[in-house]
């Protein structure tokens, strides 16, 4: 008896498992179109006054990103003779598939989570490095030199940011007294500030350093300006990607902007409070969850183009230097100090 | 089946969706795309002249850069669980913590002083 309502279970549970694939699969194109459209056409086009992607389809340029997809569509599917084909295969599937992982642990609501594990945090940053796999894959298999020179910066660029990020993001573990993303939306929800519990006590607030080393860290993990000498187009043509046409080429892209989504939701339920409003319980914080951080990642997302779009790009050695000269530094501090407020003040 | 395996079994799952995804993708493609096969196209692409050479040289500054990689990810990977944990451990650990930190720092500023983190 108990065999069969253990097996029982176990098919809802593999059916419920079903449902959020779906909807993991389902999230990443719109999430990559989502950004794509609204930043990288829209707001870049109305900051940078460009008149391209403000004309197809008349209103607004509405028809731009349809387009797009329909050319790529229809391009000729190239590998170079010289290339290493099974690899130059794989690559793309490396990034998306890392960038599918760090959906695993993301919550929208209190159940609205593939699977809440414990090392949650810790778990997506580990999956987002997996596609500096992919980007060296697709460097050295294209056997281009330029590719080979942006797999390498590639490289260089997110392993030096791996960590800042991995620094910013102890401190919101340290005042959360836990790695799993539900127990740290729950610690802001019922937190306070001085006493007062009207907002909770989103991490914002006492983790700014860490919020602001995770944004840097974060925009060049996505190898996004400043931070994109990997892809450098007047320098590098590109980088890694050179050699990748049509839907390979693609797959970069929803590479690119659904680890960008992530990467925001991420930001957003560390520091911003993620899917809860405070006060909010049960079946309307369920309901109401993946519109609030819907809104509450756009926000960030907002700001992480925002940047794109304004500064130029850094030198290599600049790049190197400030992670290491200068994020790695304060994030050590942020951690040394939060340690010791919470052992001191509690 | 424990907790333990469904997690796991989740992780094998999403890999699979993003397998399917990449696959479904280049297989609809293949019906659409035209294919017209010219030796021209398959040459290495050089911002159209003709490739030079083969590439054998990378800058060994990115090597340094990785050992120095290693040793902050793996003091990344002790940190964490005594993150978790602070409140509980106290005062001790903290101490114990702050050493472990400032002794890391400290081979930060060696290879700093050494020139290591100047770009040639």
């Amino acid at each position: 008896m108990s065999v069969l309502a253990t097996l029982a279970l176990d098919i809802g549970w593999g059916s419920t498992l079903a449902i959020k694939t779906i909807l993991v699969l389902a999230i990443i194109p719109f999430g990559a179109l989502v950004l794509g459209y609204t930043f990288l056409l829209k707001m870049m086009s109305h900051m940078q006054s460009r008149l391209g992607p403000m004309d197809p389809g008349g209103f607004h340029g509405w028809f731009q990103l349809v387009g797009d997809g329909l050319k790529f569509m229809q391009k000729e599917d190239i590998m170079p003779a010289e290339a290493d084909r099974r690899v130059f295969a794989m690559a793309p599937a490396v990034i998306v598939m890392s960038t599918f992982l760090i959906f695993l642990v993301i919550p929208a609501g209190p159940r609205t989570v593939v699977e809440d594990l414990d090392v949650g945090v810790f778990y997506a940053l580990a999956v987002s490095s997996l596609s500096v796999i992919g980007v060296l894959m697709a460097g050295w298999a294209s056997s281009n030199k330029f590719a080979l020179l942006g797999a390498l910066r590639a490289a260089g660029q997110l392993i030096a940011y791996e960590l800042p990020l991995l620094l910013a993001v102890v401190g919101v573990v340290i005042q959360a007294g836990t790695m799993s993303l539900q127990g740290i939306v729950t610690a802001q929800q019922d937190g306070s500030i001085f006493g007062i519990t009207a907002i909770g006590n989103p991490f914002i607030f006492t983790q700014f350093i860490g919020f602001a080393l995770f944004l840097v860290a974060a925009q060049a993990e996505l190898t996004q300006p400043p931070f994109d000498m990997p892809v450098a187009e007047s320098e590098l043509i590109s980088g890694y990607m050179v050699e990748y046409s049509g839907f390979r080429f693609l797959f970069f892209f929803i590479g690119e902007f659904g680890t960008a989504f992530a990467f925001a939701a991420l930001a957003a339920t560390l520091f911003l409070g993620g899917w809860a409003i405070p006060g909010v319980h049960g079946a309307t914080a369920e309901l109401l969850g993946p519109f609030v951080l819907f809104v509450k990642l756009m926000a960030v997302a907002f700001l992480m183009f925002w940047v794109r779009f304004t500064y130029p790009r850094l030198r290599e050695d600049q790049l190197q230097s400030l992670a290491w000269k200068v994020l790695i530094p304060i994030g050590l501090i942020n951690i040394v100090a939060t340690g010791i407020l919470k052992v001191a003040v509690g | 089946m424990t907790e333990y395996y469904r997690q796991y079994l989740a992780v094998a799952v999403l890999i699979g969706a993003a397998l399917v995804m990449v696959g479904g993708m280049l297989g609809l493609g293949s019906l659409i795309r035209p294919r017209r096969p010219q030796p021209q196209k398959y040459i290495t692409y050089e911002a159209g002249s003709d490739p030079v050479g083969t590439f054998g040289q990378s800058n060994v500054r990115y090597y340094v850069y990785a050992l120095l990689f290693v040793m902050f990810d793996v003091e990344a990977v002790f940190i964490f669980p005594w993150a978790v944990r602070v409140e509980e451990l106290g005062v001790q650990a903290l101490v114990s913590m702050i050493a472990f930190i400032v002794l890391l720092a400290l081979g930060l500023l060696y290879a700093w002083r050494k020139g290591v983190l100047r770009w040639a």
